[in-house]
């Protein structure tokens, strides 16, 4: 984790995407049921962290189960089971499962219920996202023509697409909302803070105490230094959102995947781009072949240009009839290179967390660059390297694996742990997507990371490859462009990893990923059937032309 | 594909499957070096030294692919083992790499084209040296090649002629000399596809950047003049069979010339051009002092004024006197007397040329002039300008001085009576009538004219007026200092009620007006009365204390004075 972010100067640096494949170095105190493969996939290091209290064993009665507590304070009872602090989506997936758990569940937002995510994040983005899908697809008079249609003078209209993404990130907010209150949620208004140890404070003055807590508190747009932002001319994801104005030509800092989609957005919507990209290429935390396939497929053939190995030092927005003005440096030698003047310049640099005024102090906690330290569990660890008890971070702000699902995962996992289940939730099981026309996604290894991997573990490894050319489907919708790689082990045919970019790629992957969280292996996989014509037969044919050589299970007649 | 529908899974021609030492799937193209070329083995051998780049057989079904793209372009210093070329085969795209060290010289068949398996798609030089000599092979291999259809394909736009090179070797990454040119990045790929050296082309984008318009605009103007370069070029070590074809009279075919079918725009202009033929034209020049002129512009250009509004205007104010000049003759018989003097000025845009119009030039003032004309220019770019916004000219302006040039010929676009053609002004030794020489701003005018109704004495005393206008410019700067009878539109922000109330309140107290119409959601006010519309507009922005945007002025007189009411007319386009 640590490594991967350090070689990723400007655009992973915080980027909550690209660091999926991190490998849980974590340690595993207790020998546990892990999923399938996992025994063999992960590392098993010794232990770093001692546990505090004997807080792992669970009676199952989890109000006496707190006395163990800190201090050895006398049995009390609590306001509630579990308070949340943080109603994102990592929030709301935990707190959704506590109730299926029984427990009585608090969750405090100083926002609005959602969090980024939902609205200013991934939802509205899709919406963005599928109205530049559809322009792009209607502005191709090539390829329209070879399905016999025609169209004339596609067009759209700014302000219904932003108020189109504006709604989609309402209607989903207000779902969230009503789903826990429905539930019986208790949503508390107010900044808050941890005054102690399970002891919270939300609003001005309010305190309540929980059994446990779990920090949710997500993360912000990340703006490097030097960079002026003002939400007109130069924005972060924030406001581009709100998609209040196209300019003819904007620059995107950071190629990853927040760049990327927002490049296709405004490139389908007319705009011409210019990535600016720290390190040596772009689209730094996919697999090489898919980023090659990707750089031909999503940036060679669009009005896109892009300087790599180059820091955006300087920012100015526009002003006074100047256009934005972008310093460029080189990544290495800090020499100045070039100046751009451009429209807009759009800060997709990554995300930093959001976990100032939490309190933490008053736990011994210390962020790393602001991130939560947490062990495998999710268990929060203070400044002396000992876990603090019934106190949980998850998401963007723990900095695992900075995804919503994956926080949502993390979620899950917390509360089967505090309702007495142990859990440990594999990230490399985690599918991420980009969803660009057409979409990327991935999950598990990518291939350097697998070939090192295989290389300090002494086996071997193989990929296979299938495109889209060879799909009826595809061929069907005149979308052939894309490519489905497997990245496995031919001795045991465990999934390391899988990269697709294609026709609705972001759906496809999660047969793999499925099949990675359940330690399915491919010599099985073989044999399970996919409709015909589907897109999911570019899976079949990956699977089936895996070559694994250990004995084929015979298939069982069912 | 196979027979049965449900068995219609592509059969695994290719071995995607593979080992990881295997893992990357590239092919390497066979590359002898090429003793002859494939079809013209007694016309010349070649040095051992260029390489064909052949299409590789990357399946054994295969037999023809197509070039998804190159990723390398011409000039490109290549080393052994990099990805050259990416080939779509009937299963998939791969990358085929280089076996040789060298440079890549031309390229035979573009992207997007297809060429069957073992036919040369590029050539490799191996010292800068040779490239012309490849470049000359690939001229004449593009020609003569079955492999290379380019020219009688109709509808993918063909990259200009790989020939047409200007030796763009190492060139095109120095950007930084004295001169900052700002490009988009469309604008850098056009460049690059048309072949264009983007550190010539003139920038008309915001900032003076240069957008893929202007590319195309310099694409469009350089064909003729580079495919000479050209000829000339490529004459050196001529293919035997392309020297006759040189001196032929008939429109021979030059090896490796694009043909660029006409947009819609061009094929206008065209006929426009071959029309104008049956009108018997004359012309007639005039030279004009602008020192007077040049102290005006820099004196309103802070205003918005551009000098097509000040020489619009200025046409406009002499055609008033001179009412032929601005007729037309439409049959053959009669004279046409325009009711209205309609400007048109040419401009190029697009790689076409386009008249927008400025209706009633006479009567708007010199900034209403300006600002009409900012509107029409994004809208001509945007390609949004309505028929009669282009087609309504009763006297076209067409100004070339800004490049330079000091006196040229227009030709008279059909339905109109004359054209002016406008030079450079520069400084030129003037005798005065005393015989006393100095140094003066000078510019040549040159008007062409229907000679069926408009005379040379006409012509004459209209360039009179014209420069005296000119020459005492004063006189444009004039706002309409007289009340018409007129409806106006108005654009003004009215973002609440409170606002609106105001604004009716200040219109009601303004006797002049006589009729109202406010249009909240439209942030639009429309006007009737007997009033200067300057006056109005200024008025209101003082009482309201924000911007207001003259859109339209329509004079009322006739049906005004006949109906006693004006009408608020609707259907503005704004």
């Amino acid at each position: 984790m640590h490594s991967l972010i350090s070689a990723s100067p400007i655009s992973s640096l915080f980027e909550p995407y690209a660091s999926h494949t991190a490998l849980p170095s974590s340690p595993a105190p207790f020998s546990l049921r892990f999923c399938g493969l996992r025994r063999e996939v992960l590392q098993l290091s010794q232990p770093k962290y001692r546990v505090v209290s004997g807080s792992l064993k669970k009676t199952g009665n989890y109000v006496t189960a707190a006395s163990s507590g800190s201090n050895g304070s006398p049995l009390k009872s609590f306001d509630y089971d579990l308070v949340i602090i943080g109603a994102g989506v990592g929030g709301h997936g935990a707190a959704l499962h506590a109730v299926e758990k029984g427990l009585k569940t608090a969750i405090i937002e100083g926002d609005v219920i959602g969090g980024t995510c939902v609205n200013r994040g991934c939802v509205p983005s899709k919406a963005l996202l599928a109205v530049s899908g559809r322009m792009r697809e209607l502005q191709d008079e090539h390829h329209m023509k070879a399905l016999g249609i025609q169209v004339s003078g596609a067009g759209y209209n700014r302000q219904a697409v932003a108020d189109h993404a504006s709604n989609l990130a309402s209607k989903i907010r207000n779902n969230l909302t009503n789903s826990l209150t429905a539930l019986g949620v208790d949503i508390l208004t107010g900044f808050g803070s941890i005054l102690g140890p399970q002891k919270v404070k939300y609003g001005k003055d309010n305190v309540i105490t929980a059994k446990d807590i779990i920090i949710a508190t997500g993360s912000v747009p990340f703006v490097p230094k030097g960079i002026e932002v003002d939400g007109k001319t130069v924005v972060t994801s924030d406001h581009a959102l709100k998609l209040e104005f196209v300019p003819e030509w904007i620059a995107i800092v950071g190629s990853g995947y927040i760049g990327l989609e927002f490049s296709d957005v405004y490139t389908a919507l007319g705009s011409e781009v210019t990535f600016i990209e720290a390190l040596d290429q772009l689209m730094p935390g996919f697999d090489p072949e898919i980023g090659k396939l990707a750089q031909r497929v999503l940036i060679n053939p669009r009005k896109i240009d892009y300087h790599t190995g180059v820091f955006a030092s300087k920012i100015t927005p526009a002003k006074n009839g100047k256009p934005v003005i972008i310093e460029l440096i080189d990544a290495k030698t800090k020499e100045q290179k070039e100046t751009l003047e451009i429209d807009a310049a759009l800060i997709a640099t990554g995300r930093a967390p959001f976990t100032k005024g939490l309190g933490l102090e008053n736990i011994n906690v210390e962020t790393q660059r602001g991130f939560v330290p947490v062990d495998e569990r999710m268990r929060v660890i203070d400044a002396k390297g000992n876990l603090v008890p019934h106190l949980y971070c998850i998401g963007d702000a723990n900095g695992k694996l900075m995804l919503a699902h994956a926080a949502s995962a993390q979620g899950i996992s917390v509360v089967e742990q505090v309702s007495g289940k142990d859990h440990v939730l594999n990230h490399l099981s985690v599918p991420a997507a980009c969803f660009t026309h057409p979409e990327i996604s991935m999950v598990g290894l990518t291939e350097p990371q697998a070939k090192e991997k295989a290389k300090k573990e002494k086996f071997k490894i193989s990929v296979a490859k299938t495109s889209f050319k060879a799909n009826t489907k595809a061929l069907a919708e005149n979308e052939g462009e894309g490519l489905a790689k497997l990245i496995y082990r031919p001795d045991t045919g465990e999934i390391l990893g899988v990269h697709i970019l294609g026709l609705h790629a972001a759906d496809l992957i999660h047969e793999a990923s499925n099949a990675m969280a359940l330690g399915m292996r491919i010599q099985d996989l073989k044999f399970a059937v996919h409709a015909h014509p589907t897109l999911s037969e570019v899976l079949d044919e990956l699977f089936k032309s895996a070559q694994v050589n250990v004995e084929e299970r015979k298939p069982v007649a069912v | 594909m196979s027979s049965s529908l449900l068995q219609s899974r592509a059969p695994p021609a290719l071995s995607f499957s593979s080992s990881i030492a295997a893992a990357n799937t590239q092919w390497r193209f066979t590359s002898a070096p090429a003793v002859t070329f494939t079809r013209r083995t007694k016309n010349y051998t070649v040095h051992a030294k260029i390489r064909e780049i052949f299409m590789p057989a990357l399946s054994s079904t295969m037999t023809e692919g197509k070039i998804v793209s190159w990723i390398k372009s011409e000039g490109d210093v290549l080393s052994k083992g990099e990805s050259v070329v990416v080939v779509e085969s009937d299963k998939a795209d791969m990358d085929v790499e280089t076996f040789y060290d060298g440079i890549l010289a031309a390229i035979v068949v573009p992207e997007g084209e297809s060429a069957p398996v073992g036919a040369p798609i590029g050539l490799l030089a191996e010292t800068e040296a040779e490239i012309e000599e490849a470049k000359a092979k690939a001229a004449g291999a593009g020609s003569s090649a079955p492999a290379a259809p380019a020219a009688s394909a109709p509808s993918p736009p063909p990259p200009a002629p790989v020939a047409a090179t200007p030796t763009p070797v190492a060139a095109p990454v120095a950007a930084d000399g004295p001169r900052k040119i700002v490009s988009t990045p469309f604008a850098k790929k056009l460049a690059k596809q048309h072949k264009v050296d983007i550190n010539k082309v003139v920038g008309t984008g915001p900032f003076g950047r240069i957008t893929p318009a202007d590319v195309e605009a310099a694409a469009g103007i350089k064909p003729a003049k580079s495919s000479a370069v050209t000829a000339t070029a490529t004459a050196p070590p001529p293919p035997s069979a392309a020297a006759p074809a040189k001196s032929s009279p008939t429109f021979a075919e030059i090896p490796g010339a694009t043909i660029v079918p006409f947009t819609t725009m061009q094929a206008a202009v065209s006929k426009n051009m071959i029309e104008s033929l049956s009108v018997p034209t004359f012309r007639v020049g005039y030279p004009i002092l602008t020192d007077a002129l040049d102290a005006l512009y820099e004196k309103v250009k802070p205003k918005g004024v551009t000098m097509t509004a000040l020489l619009a205007k200025a046409a406009a104010m002499a055609l008033v006197q001179h009412p032929v000049v601005n007729a037309s003759c439409k049959d053959g018989k009669s004279f046409t007397y325009n009711s209205s003097i309609n400007i048109a000025v040419a401009v190029a845009i697009n790689g076409g040329l386009i008249t927008p119009v400025l209706q009633d030039a006479d009567k708007l003032d010199l900034y209403l002039l300006s600002q009409k004309w900012k509107e029409l220019v994004e809208k001509a770019r945007s390609k949004q300008l309505q028929p009669h916004e282009y087609n309504s000219g009763t006297f076209t302006l067409s100004n070339l001085g800004m490049f330079g040039v000091d006196r040229f010929d227009a030709i008279l676009p059909p339905g109109q009576g004359a054209i002016m053609a406008v030079g450079a002004s520069k400084p030129t030794a003037v005798a005065d009538k005393d015989g006393y020489f100095s140094v003066k701003s000078q510019m040549l005018v040159n008007v062409t004219a229907d000679h069926r109704i408009v005379y040379g004495a006409d012509l004459a005393a209209f360039l009179k007026t014209f420069a005296k206008i000119l020459q005492e410019p004063d006189i444009l700067t004039i706002k309409l200092n007289y009340a018409i009878v007129c409806c106006m539109v108005m654009r003004i922000n009215l973002d609440c009620n409170s606002c609106c109330r105001k604004m009716r309140r200040n219109i009601l107290n303004m006797k002049e007006i006589e009729k109202h119409l406010i249009e909240k959601q439209q942030n639009r006010v429309s006007i009737c009365g007997r009033f200067k519309p300057s006056d109005v507009a200024i008025k209101l922005r003082k009482k309201m204390n924000r911007r207001v945007e003259i859109l339209e002025i329509e004079e009322m007189t006739t049906h005004y004075e006949a109906q006693q009411e004006p009408q608020i007319i609707n259907h503005y386009k704004y």
